[in-house]
């Protein structure tokens, strides 16, 4: 089988289970298939020879991220008598954004009709392995790598004072 | 990729594969042996010369017990939940060099199914799903027992990776590489890393026991509390991989302790011998560290009472992350000034 085959039956079921992440009922199966759907985003990492960002998409994303989702879904007793009314507002507000998003993807989208259709094999097949992604890192985007590991921080900080009692007292 | 490389590979996978399911399985009577010892008894001794066939007994009866679906449980997920766990016990296997490479009909068979340049990473991302098979498992039974055996479980293992990524971080400063196979090859002979790191495989190991949800961090199935934790409702052969999978993690992370600290298939005085006579003490080195670990770990279980859920945030969070950052840093400094950058 070709890689052209298998990055179009990998591409169809990135986008099946990506939208039965909206279209299912449950919130708890809509987490599990966004799981899914970000395995299939590593296997897509793979097929591009990119072992690294797709065993930190798995690490990150996939096994610490949606943890955390599935957690504080599994807390929530989520059901029908529960669900908060959506005002009209709300709804128009929600078109725009989720408008908005689609729009820039559908720009970033039209770049790739350049390199022509399908699956193409990158210039250096070398450059998505750990080596190479630490040298550049480290040496051609130093400053914003740094940039956004004190984002980060900074997130973490806030994350930690939002979830601090005030003058807790342990005895 | 040529055919007789396919075959080769194949071969080893079900190897691997056999040997896990029936090491897991002798686990179970190396445990009850161990307890027993430990607790002045005797121990499993009917079926069979001393009780020898009692994890084949015990498979047989897992198998043949009414398999039982709550009404109100989801029905998929209570079913894919075992299976998780079971699928991401056995996958870690794939990366772990089993010892130097064997001479088979004049081929050259490496003893590792795949050699990625990120084997260590490919086994913390699958650490980090394998808390799925419980969470999926303990929610979908419907029944508070269980969801709380699943929430401690996914809070103790969340909070654990972190220690256990960071301590793991120093070896790959030392040697220089995230590929297992030449984590193993640094530590040629008795230069073993568990000299140089100390501090880090204290953590790891710590760790170890809570992502294997063993005692004493067993909180997921702590059954004074919980019954039996995240697998209260399972039954049959469900229950049966569940209480697989563990013993299954449970060797492979020995391997993996083994290979990180204790030189994986390194043994001292190894340059003496070459060939196959190479391989196969080495394959039976690195088994016998996997069974010191594996001892050690049972012993454990049997020894130390379980921690509080409370006093388990503590440790993980205030004492073992920060001693973990310490030590990155020290490891740091150290591996810089030897590499002259400073």
């Amino acid at each position: 089988m070709s890689l052209q085959m298998i990055s179009v039956i990998l591409g169809s079921l990135t986008i099946a289970s990506a939208l039965m992440v909206v279209l299912s009922k449950h919130p708890i199966r809509s987490v599990i298939y966004l799981v899914i759907t970000f395995f299939f985003i590593s296997a897509m990492y793979i097929l591009m020879n990119a072992q690294f960002l797709a065993i930190v998409n798995m690490i990150v994303y996939a096994g610490a991220i949606m943890v955390l989702f599935l957690f504080v879904l599994m807390l929530l007793n989520l059901n029908k008598e529960m669900e908060p009314e959506t005002s009209r507002l709300g709804l128009i507000s929600a078109l725009i954004a989720g408008g908005t998003l689609f729009l820039v993807m559908i720009t970033a989208l039209r770049d790739t009709f350049q390199y022509g259709k399908g699956y193409t094999a990158l210039k250096t097949p070398e450059s998505g392995l750990v080596e190479n992604l630490g040298n550049l890192l480290f040496s051609k985007y130093l400053v914003p790598f740094e940039i956004s590991s004190i984002l980060f921080i900074a997130a973490m900080v806030g994350a930690v004072l939002l979830a601090k009692r005030e003058k807790q007292v342990i005895d | 990729m040529d055919t007789a490389m396919l075959i080769e590979k194949s071969a080893l996978v079900l190897l691997l594969f056999l040997i896990s399911l029936g090491v897991a399985a002798y686990q179970t009577y190396f445990e009850r042996k161990l307890a027993a010892w430990i607790q002045d008894r005797v121990g499993p001794d009917r079926a069979g010369p001393f009780g020898i066939l009692q994890p084949i007994a015990d498979g047989t009866k897992m198998f043949l017990k009414e398999d039982f679906i709550p009404a109100k449980a989801d029905k998929w997920l209570f079913i894919i939940g075992p299976g998780i766990s079971m699928f991401t016990a056995l996958i870690t296997s794939a990366v772990v060099p089993w010892g130097t490479n064997l001479n088979l009909f004049g081929r050259d068979i490496s003893l590792q199914v795949a050699d990625f340049n990120i084997g260590i990473l490919f086994v913390f991302g699958v650490v980090s799903i394998g808390v799925y098979g419980i969470m999926i498992g303990g929610w979908a039974s419907n029944n508070k027992y269980s969801l709380y055996g699943a929430i401690r479980a996914s809070s103790q293992m969340i909070s654990y990776e972190l220690a256990m990524g960071i301590s793991a971080i120093t070896i790959v400063m030392l040697s220089g590489s995230l590929s297992l196979n030449d984590i193993v090859k640094s530590q040629h002979g008795m230069n073993w890393n568990i000299f140089y790191q100390p501090v880090a495989f204290f953590i790891f190991f710590i760790t170890s026991l809570a992502e294997l949800n063993r005692a004493p961090f067993d909180l997921p199935e702590c059954e004074s509390e919980l019954i039996g934790g995240y697998h209260t409702e399972y039954s049959s052969m469900k229950l049966g991989l569940y209480l697989f999978s563990e013993y299954t993690s449970m060797f492979v992370s020995s391997a993996i302790m083994a290979i990180l600290f204790f030189g994986g298939y390194n043994f001292p005085g190894m340059d003496a011998f070459s060939g196959n006579t190479l391989a196969i003490l080495s394959i039976a080195a690195f088994a016998l560290k996997i069974f010191l670990f594996i001892f050690v770990i049972m012993w454990i279980r049997w020894t130390i009472p379980r921690f509080r859920f409370d006093q388990l945030m503590h440790l993980g969070w205030k004492v073992l992350i920060p001693v973990a950052i310490v030590n990155m840093l020290i490891t740091g400094l150290v591996v810089a000034w030897n590499q002259g950058w400073m």
